[in-house]
């Protein structure tokens, strides 16, 4: 298997306090690959510094063998790095539809003045959007179907925001599609469907997938390979029973007051 | 199957539909299943017969300022309703656009271009200087980015009334004509068509309010358009969804500039001069009234908020039409606030008994103070003449302190609660009345700028989404 992201020596602190410290973590073409940690490890940060949305102080991303560090969060979407957000981040007053639309805007081209004369190409342009919305929609079954997808996603279920953050996520065609907690609030019969749609997306749309997940059933069912995170360093890399077993992270669990679930 | 995604919406969707059904449901229906294009084309047909049922040059010149107002209101709402951009230096750019024209269309400077390329021109100079000014708008946002253009707009006025004595060398340079500004502005000439009277400029204007509102309506649907909904709604999220938001920001700032522009050199040419006093801050805050009302983000809102903000307070500037406002507005408010029919009853009942009361007592002990309706040209007061009291002898000091009661009513109103409260009502409205019809309507232009606030203000609290706005969820 080719690496397909790849960090290297990551460093971030904020005021002193290193919340990344020399990190080191390859995933590769088509895998799944769970982070995990107590609060406060990193893990968004990790993400964060990923998508561009912070500078990391020191290291490398790199995305296919290209760094993508120093470049505008948006250029780094568009280049293949989709993701969601922990504190859920959808576009509330906008439709379900065009929340998915909106995140096509990287990889297609027609600008105001072809908007204004609705030209050919733009009019085409717009069909394509529209179909690859309801395509990404649609890998949700009925839940974000039909009527919809004209209600405003502040409407929407706490469960179904999550899921329409990911359809947005799908969008941009990723090649690597980072899930920040995706079950996170959900119930159980939920969480089980978010384990079976992320074997799914790998399957169906070939993304490799990175997430940062606590539950350790989601994360058992789904991940190749877990990375345990703490403070910022990387205690485990390895198959679930091995990272699960390791000292270290039940260590760290403890440590922090969490429990896990085996 | 079970109900599965079963959400808030879904379960109140029964609601919802069966809200719709009375008369008021059933307007909105039509209203938002009427494609927007024959909604500005019955628009269209209603205001192109209008120069024909006024044979007043001066109506036709408020339907241009509606116009105007309308046209820059859209123009704003792209920037602040759609794309979220607080841009308080927009007047600048309407002015930039009138003072454009005035330069290559007067003797200012011995110029007068065509119509046609100086209307092109002018429109792409606004953009570009929308360009440079939406700069700040790519670092900050919010507040800071609104105390900025602020600036901007200030500085405008400040720049034009001074560029008037520039010393090069041993000349004076005067390029704004300072505080008296240029005048004498050539009239439009378009395709060959000389423009002359004020009419012409009403059809022009809606013509380019048609364009500017299809045009609109196009980028709303389009990527871009989603772009600037996302930034408005979490830059963050935008950013993390490939969206370029400093770039899409600046897009939507220049659309405002160059929409304002377009307004300005219309404007430039109506009143065949410009000054600097014409692109104030109070100018900024009535196309801001104009958005908020008609319903931020809403394009038919902008529209008519924009001829609401012209058109009401023109209206209110004769006292009839101002008193029936007025009587509106109590009327109105009343039944806004109690919302039901035994306590309005209550108190409509209570405050005609305590008219009728003061005014018998007043006439009984002090009958000369009473003075006759007729006094007054008010078809209003025919009929209230006989209710509230209408003093002949100081009349200015009673309305002052009948104002000043109805402050203190107002104050303590707001500690009572149940049935007090309502019935500290009758008194209030009884004040606001005799104040009225005492003082306030010897003052039309005192009065025109507090009943429009007071119809602002209760319109807001009554749709905070402004009229034809729909209501938005706060994101932060
Ligand atoms: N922008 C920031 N400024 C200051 N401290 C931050 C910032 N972002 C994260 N942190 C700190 O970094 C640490 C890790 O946070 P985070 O990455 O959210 O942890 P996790 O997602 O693993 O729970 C926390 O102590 C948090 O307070
Ligand atoms: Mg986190």
């Amino acid at each position: 298997m080719e690496p397909l992201l790849e960090i290297r020596g990551l460093s971030k602190s904020f005021g002193g306090l290193d919340v990344i410290q020399d990190l080191d973590i390859v995933v590769h073409q088509g895998e799944i690959v769970s982070a995990i940690g107590p609060n406060g490890a990193g893990k968004t940060t990790l993400f964060n510094l990923i998508s561009g949305l912070y500078r990391p102080d020191a290291g490398d991303i790199l995305l296919d063998g290209k760094s993508v560090v120093g470049l505008r969060p948006d250029r780094i979407a568009t280049g293949g790095i989709a993701r969601t957000f922990q504190t859920l981040r959808v576009f509330q007053n906008m439709t379900v539809k065009e929340n998915v639309m909106v995140a096509a805007y990287g990889k297609t081209k027609a600008g105001s003045v072809r908007a204004i004369l609705r030209t050919p190409a733009q009019r085409r342009e717009e069909r394509e959007i529209s179909r690859l919305a309801e395509e990404q929609l649609s890998f949700f079954g009925e839940r974000l179907m039909g009527y919809r997808w004209n209600q405003p996603a502040y409407s929407l279920s706490y469960a179904n925001r999550r899921r329409l953050e990911i359809a947005r996520a799908l969008a941009t065609k990723p090649r690597v599609l980072l899930l920040d907690e995706p079950a996170s609030g959900m119930n159980p019969n939920e969480t089980l469907e978010v384990t079976e749609l992320i074997g799914q997306l790998r399957e169906e749309l070939g993304v490799t997938i990175f997430v940062i997940e606590h539950d350790m059933n989601v994360v058992k069912g789904i991940s190749d390979r877990v990375i345990a995170l703490d403070h910022g360093v990387k205690i485990a890399d390895g198959l679930y029973n091995d990272v699960a077993d390791d000292p270290r992270v039940i260590e760290a669990y403890l440590g922090s007051g969490a429990t896990t679930t085996k | 199957m079970a109900k599965i995604g079963q959400d808030e919406w879904v379960e109140t969707a029964e609601e919802r539909t069966s809200v719709d059904a009375g008369l008021r449901g059933r307007l909105r229906h039509l209203w938002a299943n009427t494609h927007p294009g024959w909604r500005l084309g019955a628009f269209v047909l209603v205001a192109a017969i209008f120069p024909f049922i006024t044979s007043s040059d001066f109506h036709v010149r408020i339907g241009v300022n509606a116009l105007l107002f309308a046209i820059l209101a859209l123009g704003l709402n792209v920037t602040v309703g759609w794309a979220g951009v607080l841009d308080l230096g927009f007047v600048a750019f309407y002015g930039f656009g009138a003072y454009a024209y005035a330069f290559v269309s007067s003797d200012q400077f011995g110029l007068h271009w065509p119509t046609e390329a100086t209307i092109l021109v002018v429109v792409i100079a606004t953009a570009a200087l929308g360009f440079i000014l939406g700069q700040p708008s790519r670092r900050l946002s919010g507040d800071y980015l609104a105390i900025i253009t602020l600036f901007f707009a200030q500085m405008f006025v400040e720049v034009t009334t001074n560029l008037d004595r520039i010393e090069v060398g041993d000349r004076t340079l005067d390029i704004t004509g300072g505080p008296n500004g240029i005048p004498g502005l050539d009239q439009f000439k378009l395709f060959g068509i000389q423009f002359d009277e004020i009419t012409d400029y009403f059809y022009l204007l809606l013509a380019f309010l048609v364009v500017v509102a299809v045009a609109l309506y196009h980028v709303d649907r389009s990527r871009i358009g989603r772009a600037w909904n996302a930034v408005r709604e979490d830059p963050l999220a935008a950013e993390a969804m490939t969206i370029p938001v400093n770039r899409v920001r600046l897009l939507a700032f220049m659309f405002g500039a160059a929409i304002a522009g377009l307004s300005g050199t219309v404007f430039g040419a109506v009143q065949q001069g410009v000054f600097p006093s014409n692109f104030a801050v109070t100018l900024l805050i009535m196309i801001y009234a104009a958005l908020v009302l008609g319903g931020t983000g809403s394009m038919s809102g902008a529209i008519l908020g924009g001829i609401i903000v012209v058109s009401v307070p023109n209206v209110l500037r004769s006292p009839d039409p101002a008193s029936w406002l007025f009587y509106l507005a109590v009327v109105g408010g009343l039944i806004l606030l109690l919302r039901n029919p035994v306590r309005l009853l209550a108190v409509a009942g209570g405050v005609v008994a305590l008219g009728f009361a003061i005014r018998g007592i007043v006439a009984g002990v002090w009958p000369d103070t009473v003075a006759d309706a007729a006094l007054r040209d008010s078809s209003i007061a025919d009929g209230l003449f006989n209710w509230v009291v209408l003093l002949d002898v100081s009349r200015e000091t009673a309305g002052n302190i009948a104002f000043i009661a109805l402050i203190v009513a107002g104050l303590i109103y707001t500690t009572l609660d149940g049935w007090r409260r309502v019935a500290m009502l009758v008194p209030m409205i009884y004040l606001g009345v005799f104040a009225w019809e005492n003082r306030l309507v010897f003052e039309p232009s005192v009065t025109k700028q507090l009943l429009f606030g007071a119809i602002l203000v209760i319109l807001m609290a009554s749709r905070p989404q402004g009229l034809l706005g729909t209501p938005r969820v706060e994101t932060t």
